[in-house]
């Protein structure tokens, strides 16, 4: 099921390359609906605007690490998924308890059922990825 | 009420027979190039030819927009409808160099995932669009 590869194993090909398509398309969607609120209507809620500018970020962040690979990228890409992970979790259910703090949706809201949930998947995905194309210790 | 008459909210541009024919062709080449996926197989050239064919349709939906705005017609969400315009444009040919860039069966798996999120937009230009109207 799984090509197996002789040299180093890379994040950015085969799979990792479907990882990466989503992750861009994730960046596109949340940066374009975030700087559309931020410019627009800041002022209605500020908090889940900026939150849903720092998803973005992350979004697009975490792309580019996996596409550039490599140690750093590996590095960047482990955090930027953890940050997710975390951040789609403690927003789900701040969201849940607390509907004052988030009065406009965000990617994260509710776990990301706005989004079909794929922002609590894409984190999971991206962390068994890194994992599974780690170096074996020599 | 402003300019806005009843006129203008009666009819979307981009609620008609080009959107459904850009929702169908879209969901026809997911389902292709899953199958293909599945088979272990690269992009082949009925899903680029596929792609080729979704975005005429989705430059002719986009022309059909930029029409009804320049006849004085206007969306609900003007900034998110043309971002979403914007957007939909560019999904057929990103999936393509991204699917170039892959010439394995996730190449076809690329070609999937964009081709299922294409309908998804469509349907949120809508929404968009119809802000006002409703």
């Amino acid at each position: 099921m799984v090509e197996t590869r002789p040299a180093g194993p890379a994040t950015n090909a085969g799979p990792g390359r479907l990882l990466i398509a989503v992750y861009l398309l994730f960046a596109i969607a949340a940066t374009s609906r975030a700087g559309l609120q931020i410019a627009t209507k800041f002022d209605e809620a500020p908090v889940a605007y900026l939150l849903s500018g720092l998803a973005a970020l992350i979004y697009i962040v975490a792309a580019v690490g996996l596409a550039r690979a490599g140690h750093t990228g590996r590095r960047v890409a482990l955090a930027c998924c953890s940050v997710e992970l975390v951040g789609v979790i403690a927003v789900g259910i701040l969201s849940l308890v607390d509907k004052e703090l988030f009065p406009d949706e965000t990617v994260w809201s509710q776990f990301g059922s706005g989004y079909g949930y794929i922002p609590l998947v894409l984190p999971v995905l991206g962390l068994v990825w890194l994992w599974r194309t780690r170096r074996a210790p020599a | 009420m402003g300019p806005m008459t009843s006129a203008a909210t009666a009819s979307s541009p981009v609620d008609g027979i080009v959107a459904t024919v850009s929702i169908v062709l879209s969901l026809l080449v997911a389902a292709w190039a899953l199958v293909v996926a599945v088979r272990q197989r690269p992009p082949d050239r009925v899903q680029f030819v596929g792609l080729a064919a979704l975005e005429v349709s989705l430059l002719v939906l986009a022309v059909l927009a930029v029409v009804a705005v320049g006849g004085g017609d206007r969306p609900g969400e003007p900034g998110a409808f043309f971002g979403y315009l914007v957007t939909l444009v560019c999904l057929p040919p990103l999936a393509w160099v991204l699917a170039r860039m892959e010439p394995t069966r996730w190449g076809s798996a690329i070609v999937c995932a964009v081709c299922l999120v294409t309908p998804v937009v469509v349907v949120r230009l809508q929404q968009t669009w119809e802000v006002l109207g409703g």
